[in-house]
């Protein structure tokens, strides 16, 4: 692995976003937009909204990051980019590490502007503080990007790689204790939700939200999160083979 | 002409076989020199490119071997002595010519001056200094396939790899990238270009042509009209599948 062909790597994703306006401006307004119009949608009911508005700060990013990653790799495996870069001198842990540099800047950006537009215009009480909200959107930001990078060696089109967000993040969406506490579930749902990376992010968010003091059950949420997006990164480098 | 001590392609009962089933290539058995156009040519579907990924080190050799520049095709030892110009255009559309050609020069291990001096001599051989700053989608087909190319000519490789380089060109831009193709074998640099148009073999030093995974002949163009006693080299080729059913 050489540091300056990663970094070139992660520049050059930037560059692409950047070329890209449209893909920007939806990566960085519609986490903010959706919590917002969730305020709207709760009006009747502002306590529901402030309970729910940072577990979506746990998801959110998790979902978009997801499918921008998701695909922006497969179009490397498509467009025959990886094809002409396997044969060069550039190691598969440049092309990874590469791209998930680039969308971890991206994140913190999205984590910073979500969480400032849910704790400053929409004045969402999180008692947790503001640097950890920050982290727990950037965690579920990374998890999406590794998963992202990891689940589009199993796309063979763009249409299929959309298709494993119903697949893939729905019922970690619908099992993550969004909707229904966990332990309210049928036991093999609690099953699932256990092993699903979903899960200790927006526990880690409940923390952030209702626990004044950063507690070991937020470290173990944050080391989860992390590890998941570490073994997905490493699971993503080991599906890019250098012979077919 | 520069003198070569090896021959750059090497292979010995190269075989790829898909699903264990599908023979992509069966026995092939070449020697192909180095500082000359070896054109690999052949209908769609007779190889051509399965062949190509085998010497690039990117498909699987079920049985047999090749050696690039005496070197294992496979080897990392390889990478950056040759370059690989894929079918489809290989280089990010959302990316202006110039930050194209700045990434894959990154990925050669170029940087600062020698990489900037390295772009703008690859920008003047591929005649395309006055779209550098624009974004490849935005090109025509003809400069969309200079680009790709531009991107095979950083580093300096002594082979070239080329699928199909000139595949939907008009004559006037095919013509000009064959008298490219000439200049880099004049300055040393070998190329093997495959092409399913018959017409552009006669440009070649030296053909294979490939039908059903197997490799028919090689020779230059003038030897297979002689040996065949057909007068081009598609009636050649022509004459030769006849004799083989």
């Amino acid at each position: 692995m050489s540091p300056q062909k990663t970094l070139a790597t992660a520049q050059r994703v930037l560059r692409q976003l950047h070329h890209d306006r449209r893909t920007l401006a939806l990566l960085f307004v519609v986490p903010p937009a959706l919590i917002t119009i969730l305020k709207y949608v709760f009006q009747a009911s502002p306590a529901t909204f402030t309970h729910l508005a940072p577990l979506l700060l746990g998801i959110f990013p998790m979902i978009l990051m997801f499918l921008v990653t998701s695909i922006a790799t497969l179009r490397e495996r498509t467009n025959g980019t990886l094809e002409r870069l396997m044969t060069m001198p550039v190691g598969k842990l440049d092309f990874i590490v590469g791209y998930a540099l680039a969308f971890s800047a991206v994140a913190l950006v999205q984590s910073l502007i979500s969480a400032g537009v849910m704790l400053g215009l929409l004045r969402v009480t999180v008692l947790g503080g503001t640097l950890p909200t920050i982290l727990g959107a950037l965690a579920a930001a990374l998890l999406g990007t590794a998963l992202g990078l990891f689940v589009s060696a199993f796309a063979a089109s763009e249409f299929q790689a959309v298709q494993f967000m119903p697949a893939f993040i729905f019922p970690q969406l619908l099992t993550c204790g969004l909707f229904v506490a966990r332990d309210h579930m049928a036991r093999f749902l609690q099953l699932l939700a256990d092993v699903f990376p979903l899960t200790y992010s927006v526990d880690a968010m409940k923390q952030i939200a209702f626990h004044a003091s950063w507690s070991t059950t937020l470290t173990r949420d944050f080391v989860l999160v992390l590890a998941y997006a570490l073994v997905a990164l490493v699971l993503g480098s080991l599906t890019i083979r250098r012979q077919q | 002409m520069l003198m070569h001590a090896y021959p750059a392609i090497v292979t010995r009962n190269l075989t790829v076989k898909f699903e264990k089933k599908f023979i992509a290539l069966e026995d092939v058995n070449i020697t192909l020199p180095a500082g000359k156009i070896i054109g690999f040519i052949g209908p769609s579907g007779a190889g051509k490119t399965t062949l190509i990924r085998c010497l690039v080190g990117r498909q699987k050799i079920t049985h047999g071997s090749a050696k690039v520049l005496g070197i294992k095709a496979s080897s990392a030892k390889l990478r950056g002595r040759f370059s690989y110009m894929t079918q489809s255009l290989s280089v990010y559309p959302d990316l202006t010519v110039r930050e194209n050609f700045s990434y894959f020069a990154s990925m050669l291990g170029q940087r600062g001056k020698a990489k900037s001096a390295m772009i703008a001599a690859v920008l003047e051989q591929v005649d395309m200094t006055p779209q550098a700053g624009r974004l490849v989608n935005s090109l025509s087909g003809g400069q969309k396939q200079r680009v790709s190319l531009g991107v095979s000519l950083l580093g300096n490789p002594e082979i070239l790899f080329l699928d199909e380089p000139t595949v939907g060109l008009d004559p006037v831009l095919r013509e000009q990238l064959w008298d490219l193709f000439r200049e880099l074998v004049d300055a040393g640099k070998t190329i093997v270009l495959s092409s399913h148009v018959m017409d552009e073999a006669d440009r070649c030093d030296d053909l294979l042509l490939i039908r059903d995974g197997k490799v028919l002949a090689h020779a230059s163009p003038k030897e297979l009209c002689i040996q065949t006693g057909a007068k081009t080299v598609e009636a050649s080729f022509i004459q030769l599948v006849r004799a083989m059913q």
